[in-house]
Formats: C-alpha cells, sequence, structure tokens
C-alpha cells in the first residue's frame, strides 16, 4: 500500500488528534500526583505487585474492580454510539493502529518520497541507495516502537525510577519483555501489516456492520453527481452543457446528451490516498475506516477544476434519493439524534451516573466475611455451639485505624476475635487485615439447636465515624 | 454449467506443477508446493528440535530418559526451589526451634508466631489432617482440635508434648499413655447398661432415672477413679472428662456400652521422631491458635 500525501481539513484534524492521542499517551505516566507517605505519587498507575490501581484522586482495590469493568462497559457503549452515528469515527480517528499506521506513513514519506517515488523504489533492486533508505526508515519506525513499548511500561511502575533502571539495565526483566513485544507488534503491525490488521485481524469491522443503519454517517461517493465519469479535458464540461443544450433543442437525442460526463474526472486521487487501499467509488465497503482522506483528496480535485465541493462527502445513506431529487439533505444533527443513538447515550450515562454516585459513596472501610465451613460448627464442651469466619478487614486510608467488630441477629449471640480479648482491631494503614471471628452460642439456644440464624456483621471506625456491614448465616447443630 | 472452464484449470495446473499421481474415478491430486515460509518454518522445527534432545531431557530409555548434556531436570528445579525456600526459611525455623513456646503462642503479632502459625498449617495439611481432617475437625475416634476439650491439656507445651511422643505408641518411652479396662471382663451387661445412664445423666443426656441411680454405685467403685467422682476426668490420666457434651467415640447408648465394655485404645505416632523441634513447634502453635488453645498452667513439663 502507498497512500498518497494528502491534504485538506480532515487531514488537518487527523493530525491534531493524532498530536492529542499520542500526547496522552506518552506524557500520563509521568504526571505526578501527592498522596501521601508511602503512596505512589504518579497520578495513573497500575500496580500489579501491590493489586491497586490508581487515576488521579481515585484508587482502586481488586474488590472494587467492578469500577473498571463499569469502564469498559462504558467505553463499549461509547464506541456502538459513535458507529451507530457517525461509523467507524474510532477506526478512522483514534484507534492506536491507525494512529501509529499514520505516524509510520509519515516517516516512511518523509525518507522515501511520496507515493510514487516510493512505488519506484518498492520496484528497484536493492542496491545501496535502496538499502540506505530502507535502513532510515526501519531504524526510525524502531525507534518510535521503542517508545511505544517504553511508554506503556510507565503505566505499571514509577516512571522516573523505572526509566533510570532501564537506563542501567536494572529493570525487572518483564519490562524489558513487555518493551520487547510491544516493538515487535508496533513495529510490524504499523511499518508492514497495516490495513491488512484492520483487515484480517481486527474483529470490529464486522461488528460494526451491525451497530451501522441507513441513517448512519459513512464516507461516501455522490454516483448520481459523479458518474459516468470521465477524463478530465478542458472544456468537456462546456461541450457537454452545449450538447445538453441542444438535446434541449432536438430532445431525441436528449437523453444521450445529459449522461455525457458527471463530475468525477478519475484520476484516482481518492484511491491512492486511501490507507485502506480501495475504490470508494465502488460504494461503502467493509474495509473503509471513514478516515476521509478520499474527502480531502477529492474535494482539492474539484477545487482545481472549478467544480463545487463534496463528490465524496460524509452523508447518510437516507440522503441519497433526497440529493438525487436535488433537494437539500436532511442536517447532521437530525442524523445524530436518532432513537438508536439516544438509546445508547441514555444507557451510557445511567452507568456513568452509577459509578459516580458509587464512588462518592464508597467509604475507606471495608469487609469480607467468609464463614469457615470446615467444619460447619464447633462442639464445645459446655454444649455451645461456636462457628468461625474469616473476616477480611481493608483499612483503605492512609493512617493506621482501629477497628471495632460487633454482631446484630435476633438470636443471642457472642463474638469473640482469635488472638485478641477485646472487640477491636488496628488495621495498618493501606492494609488489609486477616482476623478470624468466632460467633458463639449458649448451650441450648435456638441458634445453637436450630439450622441456620441470620446474623450481620458489622465493622466501625469510631474515631472516623464510617462502618461497613456484611450479612451472613450462623449453622446450629441441626446443620450438616 | 459448462465443463470446459474445471477443465482447463486442471490442465493449466497439471502442465505447470504436475499431480502427484494419485487419481480416483477422474480426480488428481495435484503437487502443489508448500508455501515457502512452511517449509522453512518446518526445517527450522526439526534442527530446534534435534537440538533440543541433546541439551534436555527427552528420550525415553529403559531406566529412566537421556539426561541432556545441560543436566536439567523439572524435579531437580523444583528441588533447588525447596532447598531455596528452606535456606531461606533457616533462621526462623532456627529461632522457633529454640524459642519459649509459650511466649511465641501468646505473641499473636509476632514474626514468629506468624510464621509457626503458617508453616504448621502446612505440616498439618502434610502429617496430620489424614486423622484429624484438613480443617482440623477430628472425626468419631480422632480429637476435634477446634473445641476447647482436651484429653492431656490444651496449653501449647501440652500439645508440643502430644505431638512430639505421641500417644500410647511402642515406639515412645516417653508416650502419653492411659488404658482403660475393658469393663466387659469385670462388670456384667445389667451394670454396663446402668452406668451407661448414669454417664448420660451427667452428661445432661436424656437417661433411666432408677437404672442412672443403680449405675451411680458402679461408676463410683469401678470408674471414679480415673474419670473423678462427678466424672469430670483427668487429664494427668488423659481419661475423659464424662460430664461434657463432647465424646470421642459418640454418646449415644450404643457407643457407650461398647467403650464401656471393650474400651478404647486410640493410637498417636511420636512426630518427633520424624518431624524437626521447629516443625513440632511449629504445628503445635499452629493448633493452639485454632480455637481451643489454653493459657500456660503452672506445672513443670518434661
Ligand atoms: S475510502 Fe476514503 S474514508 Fe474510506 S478508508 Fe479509504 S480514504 Fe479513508
Ligand atoms: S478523487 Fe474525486 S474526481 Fe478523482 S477519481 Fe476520486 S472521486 Fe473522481
Amino acid at each position: 500500500m502507498f497512500p498518497r500525501r494528502v491534504s485538506g481539513r480532515f487531514r488537518q484534524l487527523k493530525w491534531a488528534i493524532m498530536a492529542v492521542t499520542l500526547g496522552i499517551y506518552y506524557l500520563t505516566p509521568w504526571i505526578r500526583w501527592d498522596r501521601g507517605p508511602n503512596l505512589p505519587d504518579q497520578a495513573v498507575l497500575i500496580d500489579l505487585a501491590q493489586r491497586r490501581f490508581y487515576f488521579f484522586f481515585i484508587e482502586i482495590w481488586p474488590h472494587e474492580f467492578y469500577f473498571v469493568a463499569g469502564l469498559l462497559i462504558m467505553a463499549g457503549l461509547g464506541l456502538f454510539l459513535f458507529t451507530s452515528a457517525l461509523g467507524r469515527v474510532w477506526c478512522g480517528y483514534t484507534c492506536p493502529q491507525t494512529v501509529w499506521v499514520d505516524l509510520f506513513i509519515l516517516v516512511e514519506r518523509w525518507i522515501e518520497g511520496d507515493r510514487n517515488a516510493r512505488i519506484r523504489l518498492w520496484r528497484q533492486s536493492w542496491d545501496i541507495h535502496k538499502w540506505r533508505l530502507r535502513l532510515t526508515k526501519w531504524l526510525v519506525w524502531l525507534l518510535i516502537a521503542a517508545a511505544t513499548g517504553g511508554a506503556w511500561v510507565f503505566y505499571f511502575a514509577d516512571a522516573p525510577t523505572l526509566a533510570g533502571q532501564l537506563a542501567t539495565f536494572q529493570a525487572p526483566a518483564v519490562a524489558y519483555t513487555s518493551i520487547g513485544v510491544l516493538v515487535a507488534t508496533t513495529f510490524v503491525f504499523g511499518g508492514f501489516m497495516r490495513e491488512q490488521v484492520c483487515n484480517y485481524m481486527c474483529p470490529w469491522p464486522r461488528i460494526q456492520a451491525a451497530m451501522m443503519d441507513d441513517g448512519t454517517i459513512t464516507v461516501a461517493y455522490r454516483d448520481w453527481r459523479g458518474e459516468p465519469r470521465g477524463k478530465h479535458r478542458k472544456g468537456a464540461k462546456a461541450a457537454a452543457a452545449s450538447r445538453i443544450a441542444t438535446a434541449y433543442a432536438a430532445p431525441e437525442s436528449a437523453a444521450d446528451a445529459v449522461v455525457q460526463q458527471g463530475d468525477c474526472i478519475d484520476c484516482m486521487a481518492c484511491v491512492n490516498v486511501c490507507p485502506a487501499g480501495i475504490d470508494i467509488r465502488d460504494g461503502q465497503q467493509m474495509e473503509c475506516i471513514t478516515c476521509a482522506l478520499c474527502i480531502d483528496a477529492c474535494d482539492d480535485m474539484m477545487d482545481r477544476v472549478g467544480q463545487p465541493r463534496g463528490l465524496i462527502g460524509y452523508l447518510a445513506l437516507t440522503d441519497e434519493t433526497k440529493e438525487r431529487a436535488g433537494e437539500p439533505p436532511v442536517p447532521m444533527l437530525r442524523h445524530v439524534l436518532r432513537p438508536r443513538t439516544i438509546v445508547y447515550t441514555v444507557l451510557w450515562s445511567l452507568i456513568g451516573v452509577g459509578l459516580v454516585v458509587a464512588l462518592l459513596m464508597r467509604s475507606d472501610i471495608d469487609m469480607t466475611v467468609a464463614p469457615v465451613r470446615n467444619p460447619t460448627y464447633v462442639l464445645e464442651p459446655d454444649g455451645s455451639v461456636r462457628n468461625i469466619y474469616d473476616v477480611r478487614l481493608r483499612n483503605m486510608s492512609n493512617v493506621p485505624r482501629d477497628f471495632s467488630l460487633s454482631l446484630t441477629s435476633d438470636a443471642a449471640l457472642n463474638l469473640s476475635l482469635q488472638g485478641e480479648d477485646a472487640s477491636t482491631v488496628s488495621v495498618p494503614a493501606n492494609e488489609i487485615l486477616l482476623q478470624r471471628v468466632y460467633v458463639t452460642a449458649a448451650p441450648g439456644s435456638s441458634a445453637a439447636t436450630g439450622d441456620h440464624t441470620d446474623l450481620t456483621l458489622m465493622v466501625e471506625d469510631f474515631a472516623a465515624g464510617t462502618s461497613a456491614s456484611v450479612a451472613t448465616t450462623f449453622n446450629g447443630r441441626v446443620s450438616q | 454449467m459448462s465443463d470446459s472452464k474445471p477443465q482447463t484449470l486442471v490442465e493449466e495446473s497439471d502442465a505447470k506443477i504436475g499431480t502427484t499421481g494419485h487419481d480416483w474415478d477422474g480426480i488428481k491430486e495435484l503437487n502443489n508446493p508448500l508455501p515457502r515460509w512452511w517449509l522453512w518454518t518446518f526445517y527450522a522445527t526439526i534442527v530446534w528440535g534435534v537440538i533440543y534432545t541433546v541439551l534436555y531431557p527427552a528420550w525415553p530409555l529403559v531406566n529412566g530418559a537421556t539426561a541432556g548434556v545441560f543436566g536439567w531436570s523439572t524435579r531437580g528445579e523444583v528441588a533447588a526451589e525447596q532447598a531455596a525456600f528452606a535456606q531461606r526459611n533457616t533462621p526462623l525455623a532456627n529461632a522457633l526451634a529454640a524459642a519459649d513456646l509459650p511466649q511465641v503462642a501468646a505473641d499473636t503479632s509476632g514474626e514468629l508466631h506468624r510464621y509457626a502459625v503458617s508453616s504448621g498449617a502446612a505440616v498439618f495439611r502434610t502429617h496430620c489432617s489424614q486423622c484429624h481432617g484438613s480443617g482440623a475437625a477430628g472425626a468419631i475416634g480422632y480429637p476435634n482440635l477446634l473445641d476447647s476439650d482436651w484429653l492431656w491439656g490444651g496449653s501449647v507445651s501440652d500439645i508440643a508434648m502430644t505431638v512430639r511422643h505421641g500417644i500410647r505408641n511402642d515406639t515412645d518411652g516417653d508416650a502419653r499413655w492411659s488404658q482403660m479396662p475393658a469393663f466387659g471382663e469385670i462388670l456384667s451387661n445389667a451394670e454396663i447398661d446402668a452406668v451407661v445412664e448414669h454417664v448420660r445423666e451427667i452428661s445432661d443426656q436424656e437417661h433411666d432415672i432408677a437404672l442412672a441411680a443403680t449405675g451411680a454405685e458402679v461408676f463410683a467403685s469401678n470408674c471414679a477413679s480415673c474419670h473423678g467422682d462427678a466424672g469430670e476426668g483427668m487429664r494427668d490420666e488423659g481419661a475423659p472428662d464424662l460430664s461434657d457434651a463432647i465424646w470421642l467415640y459418640g454418646g449415644d447408648r450404643d457407643a457407650l456400652h461398647t467403650t464401656v465394655n471393650q474400651a478404647r485404645f486410640g493410637v498417636m505416632p511420636a512426630w518427633g521422631a520424624r518431624l524437626s523441634d521447629a516443625e513440632v513447634a511449629a504445628v503445635a502453635t499452629y493448633v493452639h491458635q485454632l480455637g481451643g488453645g489454653e493459657a500456660e498452667i503452672e506445672k513443670v513439663h518434661p
């Protein structure tokens, strides 16, 4: 594939988006965030060893992974929303594959020249000149790939420290492996496989077909205006016009004359710039990533031959009949606001609001309770019945805190902590404490002789006034 | 459909690449060459295979397999890893073996306590869970280690003593030893039934009042010397408390009758012969903190 250079408003937009997305990717790990002592001061950090995920002021513990799941669902719905409204905008503008391929092609063009020069070079035999150009290109690609893989690992460790370690060859092996894999994939996918990744490896082109309908805005060729295409000759249009005029005078040859020539000058510009290697004039195709480069190319051509722009443009299929009839198209906004997109937007916002609410309501104290089922209960010499619970107490704050445990139940039950005289334990800052808890029912009591009794374990931090509770059951002697 | 096209196809291909000579009812198998990358990958795997079998254990022989010039084996790797872990734990294990066990057991947040509990849990799962259950809840004839009922004492040093020397085994002279006579040879069946009713009475179970009264006399003259006047048991003798809710061999009439009639004789091996001092200390600490552990009683232990 040798896409030609193109300039225009969409190309400008793409450059801008590329700069922004790459900027975010490379710079994010270097943003600092002060969380206090003993905590990483990196704004975005996936700490696998400590099993914490830091995102600015948000700190996610493994048991709160539903936040991440929620964000993933939101990302998915967002993708649905944009696809049903605007087709493959994700693919065309922000997909990492597109962004890096764009970057790689930029380098390629810079070193080897534009389309024609590259084709010539590709055909040419491997002499020193070709070797020199190729090696330079590969080298620059490799540098970009290395930067890509390098930036990735910084999300998983303190960036400045890791950078130092990497430079002095002291970083953990997994860092080098990750970088190696990412360098290889970036180099191969971005440099050599390009649109084939989209066509053969990425499932999205096939899924997106289901997300789109006739109202979706895609890149399309206005064949009713362009066809039949013909080579541009100075005056051809005028000739055609005069023929039309003649045709009106002599209606029997009118059909002939009117269809003489459309606006497409068959210059192949749209085909040459297409990174997916397709001819948009054949209609909407699976491979098209709606990158709009063909729009830029054709608009440029239209400007040169003095025809109105928009032979290729963003439009919805539903507009076609209208446009054929010469009516103005439905406004963009009407296309975008369809029941389908509104449903997606509502779902998306609901999850978003839910996550924000959950985030605001979550407490920095948390407990999970695992009743010990081996054995289900323990009989004591005096006939009382004891149940054991493995309780995990999480102190999600930066100071050690005293957690007090208590229980509520309709039946009379007694709570005690293994290894503690009181019912209070101290949990270090940012740690999980595993505490065995005994709950005892007095001899002959309903809980001791019955089957299951409901109870609620409660953990409180009196100093901070926060609490959490978990409902569980107590097994009497009847249960087995 | 015209049949000319497929024919030309075959003929063209035949001319270019030939067939394998296989021909089934006019269907020929073409001798298409494999893609070059595929062939090279194939050759590379052969080379790789040869190198691999030289370097690593590979070919099965009569008594084992070729060792490979690296001398590497998964077994050796595991052994090395185990040795490395043992090495890393050595200081803690030594400290535990030398430590004052009651002190270790009492200091629940101490490093030695935590080491003892986790390594003791491993020892327990390996050597003890077969009889006492993986959750230490025991079974009929095998004491439950989670409750606070102890035949020979529940302080950590009592437990360590039991673990080290075992119970009623012939291998360790210091084993805990007690033996109940088989009263079937001493008492009549009626007397045994009566004493069973008495035992059910003192342990708060449903019983025959008249029989139990007779049984009380039998008990006083035959059983009280070990189990105590009120059946409260005697730990120094390993004589169980008969007034509580816990029965090692069952508290129903049949089980009690069998116990009195034949006597029970549970045996536990002397683990001191198989486990290191640190392991004995660890497993005792582990069992002690399961829920029934008792504080140290002021008395001299051997
Ligand atoms: S057809 Fe046009 S919009 Fe589609 S991929 Fe090619 S250049 Fe981009
Ligand atoms: S760029 Fe425009 S004018 Fe040129 S071939 Fe494509 S559609 Fe026709």
